[in-house]
């Protein structure tokens, strides 16, 4: 069974303590949220278990065959144009004209169109580079997927239409997904487990299972289940969510 | 290679586009033209006189040597420079000490006029090609040098990591990610480095060779020669520009077209 188990992992900048004995285990096909506030070491936790920063303390074992990473700053190659972009993984690995195709496949799939695959990024709106972002991401077929806030700077339509092309992509390829985010609605809406993270340092104060399998939250369920967090003691006190009087 | 396809393919268009630089360059000869006729032929000769001057020039033998004494003298100097500037610049802003400390020793190099440099020169290497050459190549050198250090200094962490987490070879990373990085700060720092020189290698060697045409504009200044002046002068603005602006412009536009 392919895995992705992080246990006793303590982490430091210098001598600030960012992440503090965090565990936690990710099975084939899952998708699991952590929220919490900003500057709270989520990043790094993440960026830890894609193995982009060095282990020092615990242990992230990861039996996924392959991993992508998609950032929440898309990162595309300024001197690429969209479909170059998004065949950057593939094309050392496959003839450039197979490379092609697939991208111009996956390109349509997220949205794209025709005429934007020669364009570069500069001249793409920030929907549209994360759009090429996510092709990139999942042109790889990946096991295990890494999202770090990739929703975050979308308006709520194109939010939802990207979360539903991973959604449906994680289906498919039964893919494993690993995201973080500052909205719990949106965690809420697309995983199976949701960890809070508290910061300074960051630790992971409290696991919640979400029963109600994905295909099945209609908004009511989600709306529903956002005020139950709200209302949960922990959120109030990571989110330091003060109040109305 | 598909590159140098499509330069070679639009470079039509490129020159239809060119109607308007076109247009500037025949008002600056009216107004040239305007000048003449203000001051008489002593002072400014026509236009007309000067390009008949250079067509004559163009047809004697010993003309053509020096022009091509003074192209080679000029791109020697400039391939030097360009090669040392280049690998130097990469070294020192993979180093950030290096790249501190080489800061004010920049300053220092762009701050000491060429002039003098050719008055040292000429002091160590007497006259002739090695004092020209010399004189390009420390003129040159810092313009090709800081280009290539904030190449290297502004690579970027982020872009590198997102290729580490797609498991890119370091290969790859080298052509798609470094190369391209670097390419766009060198190519324009090259650029003007070569526009540099061009100037720097006149100036040296009306001042201190026996040939080439900075040696001949010297004749022409002792002769009071002024069409031949200026018809030499209109030469070396002509390799400017034909270099600039039918070699390097169409390739600027090309590899650079995704910038803003």
């Amino acid at each position: 069974m392919e895995r992705l188990e992080v246990s006793e992992l303590n982490f430091y900048f210098g001598f600030t303590q960012i992440l503090n004995n965090i565990n936690f285990e990710l099975n084939r096909g899952e998708v699991i949220g952590i929220v919490g506030p900003s500057g709270g070491g989520k990043t790094t936790l993440l960026k830890l278990c894609a193995n982009l920063l060095d282990v020092t303390e615990g242990t992230i074992k990861n039996s996924f065959d392959s991993s992508a990473f998609a950032f929440q700053d898309a990162r595309l190659l300024p001197w690429k144009t969209v479909i170059e972009n998004i065949m950057l993984p593939i094309v050392s690995q496959e003839s450039y004209k197979k490379a092609y195709n697939k991208a111009c496949e996956i390109a349509l799939r997220f949205g794209l169109e025709q005429k934007d695959f020669i364009k570069y990024p500069k001249d793409l709106s920030g929907g549209m580079r994360q759009r090429v972002n996510f092709a990139r991401a999942l042109i790889t077929k990946p096991k295990l997927l890494f999202l770090d806030e990739p929703f975050s700077a979308l308006d709520i339509g194109l939010k939802r239409e990207l979360q539903d092309y991973v959604l449906s992509s994680c289906k498919e390829f039964n893919t494993s997904v690993l995201f973080i985010t500052h909205d719990l609605m949106e965690a809420i809406r697309i995983s199976d487990k949701v960890l809070l993270l508290k910061s300074d340092p960051g630790e992971i104060i409290k696991t919640y299972t979400i029963d109600q399998p994905k295909g099945q939250r209609d908004d009511k369920y989600i709306f529903t289940k956002t005020q139950e967090f709200l209302n949960d003691y922990d959120v109030i006190k990571t989110f330091e969510i003060k109040a109305i009087s | 290679m598909k590159t140098i396809f499509k330069i070679i393919k639009d470079f039509p268009w490129f020159l239809w586009s060119g109607w308007g630089s076109i247009a500037s360059i025949f008002l600056f000869l009216a107004f040239w033209d305007m000048g003449n006729q203000l001051y008489g032929d002593l002072i400014l000769p026509s236009p007309k006189e000067v390009i008949s001057t250079m067509i004559t020039l163009f047809t004697q033998q010993d003309f053509i040597d020096n022009l091509l004494l003074t192209i080679k003298r000029g791109i020697m100097g400039f391939g030097v420079s360009l090669t040392i500037g280049t690998m130097m610049g990469l070294i020192a802003g993979y180093f950030t000490t290096a790249s501190i400390m080489s800061r004010p020793i920049v300053t220092i190099l762009v701050g000491i006029p060429p002039i003098a440099w050719i008055v040292l020169a000429m002091i160590w290497f007497g006259f002739g090609d090695m004092t020209v050459m010399f004189t390009v190549i420390i003129a040159s050198f810092p313009i090709v040098f800081v280009g290539a250090l904030q190449g290297s200094r502004t690579l970027e962490g982020d872009l590198k990591e997102m290729m580490d987490s797609f498991h890119i070879s370091f290969w790859q990373k080298c052509k798609d990610l470094y190369f391209p990085h670097l390419f766009s700060y060198l190519f324009p720092s090259w650029v003007s480095a070569l526009g540099m020189s061009w100037k720097i290698v006149i100036m040296a060697e009306l001042l201190s060779a026996n040939d080439g045409i900075g040696a001949s504009l010297a004749i022409a200044r002792s002769h009071l020669d002024t069409p031949t002046a200026l018809a030499l002068v209109t030469t070396m603005v002509g390799v400017l520009l034909f270099v600039e602006y039918i070699i390097l412009e169409p390739i600027k536009k090309e590899v650079e077209s995704w910038r803003d």
